[in-house]
């Protein structure tokens, strides 16, 4: 653990082969993010971790850590832009927050709140989504998927199913469940399995289990998303 | 349908990486590629059915619901719509009473738009179950239109409807002196194979495909990995639009292109090789593999290449309709079997390429290239072109002008002397490298043909001053929204954003500070967009705005911001309430 880069001038040691992300986080430093989490394969899709290294725009959950580098995180310009990149997934899908069951316990609303959003900026696509409420414990909205592909990755890697996957092209891209009807009833998904609790939105939840922690007492209603990232994610990633 | 899956899946030993050989198999048989076939299939192949359905709706020629039994597609690229296309493919839609995007309803005919299909030098130009039509006007719409309704099979169609012209209309270094089948190798061997790469190095070769990385370089740094196991593939995707030559040195020398693959592999050392092949060229498909049995019985591939201690051969796999697989990590998941989406990076495909085993890959003309250079020396190739940019280009020509086809030229040419030659007049602009390269209007035709100018993977698209600017940026823009892969979130939602925001300015409901939102959001798809397609997807509007803001004003309302309502008559209670009527108490509406 010899080795450093630094981070907005600070030094961050980092072993070989861990990316930006990692190393930052286990330094206490946090990158906003939405798609990583350092249990599963890094996937770089959201963009929100987007960082200047040595000049050039990375992703630091891919990008790999290394002696030396000058790499640039909290700006002014790095989190509007990480604001406009945020307000795009939420007017890509739709987001009605204060009817969401999730408030306050969405990282994608608290990763909202931390970069200062305060409106959609853009125009709403208002595209049509699936909702799939076969499942006797597992709600699926589509409406909120903002394809991170974390469920993907927890059902492959930790419950050893196949349980989802992200299909299609472009805008057109949506979740899919692997049964032949297509509905989650006819996937081996159970609600205890990883993969029904990692979704960072609202997009997948446990059913009956719905405001059992009331609006106020949540997650993101006392602490901003970095000081929950660097308590749990450390942890995880520790153990 | 299982008896027919299963051949289907032994045929391909049960290979999954050859999943879209399987679909276009079942897409071509059954025009869709039925759940019941999505099963059996995924079952054969021991795989989640998800990745099946990820494919078929990744790719454009691929369907889930039925199409016709004649499938057809008309190019949409903005030359094809300078051809006349949007009238053409309203009468086609009129004539066999189908709508675009549409089955018609006795399932005999489908039809739809699809991207470029690389016959940007003879459009307007289609695809019919997945064959190129070429040169389509009323009259041939018409025959094509009678043959359908008659169900004559496309075997019997007259073959002048897919015929394919070279139009190779200035040959110089490379296509004016090709080599002998088997002199390239031959040459290798004589001089050695690491005096050959260093011929390569010499001649200063650069990649055909656009990125322009010394193509030595890329050898070597695979030829050094300490993996056994190594690939070679050459990227004949050709997706950009209004690139065609890539198809053209195929039809024509597509020995020359072979013997370069070979010449790679005996420098790094690999056993298998790939031509990936765009299913818009489906065509070349027969010829090619033709050319590749003709090479094994030579002995110029399979076992014992040249008597020698060393195996090779190559495999024709086909693309299927996404013009993202050109991107070269998006081609090794295509090649297995996955939809087109690009890796991360690091590592590269030279260290960790086609099954994670180093890859060389390398543009059609790249291989040509080297070819001629290990027979003619790097001296011979460097004595040509620029500084920076060693040796000639070959540019697929199209547009406005009187010669569209193929022109070699060394680099260093400026934009002017290769719009003289192909008898281009009254020019408002070029279009240099496709949608993904740049604009340049009529006072910069002195720019040169260079890495170190103007670099170009050889789209050359003419327009003349009966041309709109803005229809060539909202076409460009439109396909590139097409065609994103979707994986990351500038891409994916910025490319749409950006075709919306285009799409008011150009429709006349934009205002002055919807040309600043365009602009922004161009900025923030170039900076943090995943891969080459959204790092370049916005270039088109920032090239035209750049040059031509005028043709993006003429099109605003003349007020800075348009409210919905009258404003100053929403004020009028508060000023009765505080008894005001001067003047700082009424509003006008802003920007006037
Ligand atoms: C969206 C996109 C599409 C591309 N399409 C092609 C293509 O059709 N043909 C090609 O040779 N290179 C294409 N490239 C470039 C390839 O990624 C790669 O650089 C090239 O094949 C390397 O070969 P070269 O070094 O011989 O040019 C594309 C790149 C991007 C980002
Ligand atoms: S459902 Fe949730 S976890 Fe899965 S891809 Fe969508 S947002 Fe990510
Ligand atoms: S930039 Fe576009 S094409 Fe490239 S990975 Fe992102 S979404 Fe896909
Ligand atoms: S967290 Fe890095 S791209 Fe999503
Ligand atoms: S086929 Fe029409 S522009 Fe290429």
């Amino acid at each position: 653990m010899s080795k450093t880069f630094t981070l907005d001038g600070q030094p961050i040691p980092f072993s070989t082969g861990q990316t930006i992300i990692d190393a930052a986080l286990d330094a206490g430093v946090y990158i906003p993010h939405l798609c990583h989490h350092p249990d599963y394969t890094p996937h770089g899709s959201c963009k929100l971790c987007s960082v200047i290294v040595n000049g050039r725009v990375c992703s630091a959950c891919t990008f790999p850590a290394a002696e030396g580098q000058e790499v640039l995180s909290h700006t002014d310009e790095l989190n509007e832009d990480r604001r406009r990149i945020t307000q795009m997934l939420f007017v890509e899908g739709n987001h009605l927050c204060p009817g969401c069951e999730k408030s306050g316990d969405c990282k994608l609303q608290a990763v909202g709140y931390y970069l200062g959003m305060h409106d959609n900026h853009f125009v709403h696509f208002f595209s049509p989504r699936k909702l799939d409420a076969s499942h006797p414990d597992v709600l699926l909205d589509l409406n909120r998927c903002i394809f991170c592909t974390l469920c993907v990755r927890a059902s492959r890697e930790k419950d050893g199913k196949d349980v989802f996957a992200i299909s299609g092209r472009g805008i057109n891209k949506h979740l899919i469940a692997n049964s032949a009807s297509g509905l989650l009833k006819d996937t081996d998904l159970e609600a205890s399995d990883r993969a029904a609790h990692i979704c960072p939105t609202g997009a997948i939840l446990i059913k009956r289990t719905g405001y059992t922690t009331p609006i106020g007492a949540r997650d993101y209603d006392h602490q901003t998303i970095a000081e929950v990232s660097l308590e749990r994610e450390r942890e995880t990633h520790d153990g | 349908m299982r008896p027919f899956i299963q051949d289907l899946a032994a045929k391909h030993h049960f290979q999954p990486t050859r999943l879209l050989e399987m679909l276009r198999e079942i897409q071509a048989r059954d025009h869709h590629v039925s759940n019941e076939a999505v099963e059996l299939l995924a079952e054969a192949l021991r795989i989640p059915r998800t990745r099946l359905i990820d494919a078929i709706e990744f790719y454009s020629f691929f369907s889930s619901t039925p199409k016709g039994r004649y499938e057809l597609r008309i190019s949409d690229s903005i030359t094809d719509k300078m051809l006349g296309k949007d009238a053409l493919i309203d009468y086609l839609s009129e004539k066999l009473r189908v709508p675009v995007g549409g089955v018609r309803s006795d399932g005999l005919v489908s039809l739809d738009n699809t991207s470029c299909t690389g016959m940007c030098d003879q459009g307007p130009a289609g695809l019919v179950n997945g064959h190129a039509l070429t040169r389509l006007d009323r009259a041939r719409i018409d025959r094509i239109a009678g043959l359908i309704e008659r169900q004559v099979p496309l075997a019997e169609w007259p073959s002048e409807f897919f015929h394919a012209e070279d139009n190779i209309r200035k040959p110089d270094l490379l296509l004016g002196q090709p080599i002998a089948q088997g002199e390239g190798l031959k040459a290798a061997y004589a001089r050695g194979l690491n005096q050959t790469l260093a011929e390569i190095d010499a001649s200063g070769l650069r990649g055909r495909g656009g990125a322009g990385f010394k193509t030595a370089a890329k050898w070597r740094f695979c030829a050094e990995e300490a993996e056994s196991e190594r690939y070679v593939v050459c990227n004949a995707d050709e997706g950009e639009p209004g690139t065609f030559k890539d198809r053209v040195l195929l039809n024509a020398f597509a020995d020359q292109v072979f013997e370069g693959m070979t010449l790679c592999a005996a420098i790094v050392g690999a056993k298998h090789g790939f031509l990936y092949l765009r299913g818009e060229y489906l065509h070349l498909y027969d010829k090619l593999q033709t050319i590749l049995a003709h090479r094994r019985e030579a002995g110029l591939l399979g076992r014992g290449i040249l008597g020698r201690n060393f195996d090779f051969d190559i495999e024709i796999r086909l693309g299927a309709g996404a013009y993202i697989c050109g991107e070269e990590s998006a081609l090794i998941e295509s090649l297995e079997g996955k939809s087109g989406i690009p890796r991360n990076r690091p590592p590269y495909p030279v260290t960790h390429g086609y099954l994670g085993k180093p890859t060389v890959v390398n543009n059609v003309e790249s291989f040509f290239a080297a070819a001629a250079i290990a027979v003619h020396g790097g001296a011979w190739f460097a004595a040509h072109g620029a500084e920076k940019s060693k040796g000639t280009k070959i540019l697929s020509i199209s547009g406005d002008c009187a010669r569209p086809g193929i022109y070699e030229y060394p680099f260093g040419t400026p934009a002017r002397t290769i719009l003289d030659e192909c008898g281009a007049e009254d020019v408002l602009g070029a279009q240099i490298g496709g949608p993904s390269g740049t604009f340049i209007s009529n006072r910069e035709f002195d720019r040169l043909l260079a890495f170190e100018d103007l670099a170009t993977g050889g789209s050359f698209i003419v327009f003349d001053n009966r041309r709109n600017i803005l229809d060539i940026a909202r076409n460009f823009t439109h396909f590139f929204a097409h065609e994103s892969c979707g994986f990351c979130t500038p891409c994916r939602v910025g490319t749409s954003l950006l075709r919306k925001q285009l799409d008011k300015i150009y429709d006349g409901y934009g205002s002055a500070g919807d040309v600043a939102a365009l602009d922004e959001i161009c900025r923030l798809v170039k900076t943090y967009s995943h891969c080459g397609l959204g790092q370049t997807a916005a270039n088109p509007v920032l090239t035209t705005l750049a040059r031509y803001p005028e043709a993006y004003e003429s099109r605003l309302k003349k007020i800075s911001y348009e409210p919905g309502f009258d404003l100053d008559a929403e004020l009028e209670t508060a000023r009765r309430l505080a008894n005001r009527s001067d003047a700082a108490a009424h509003l006008s509406q802003t920007g006037e």
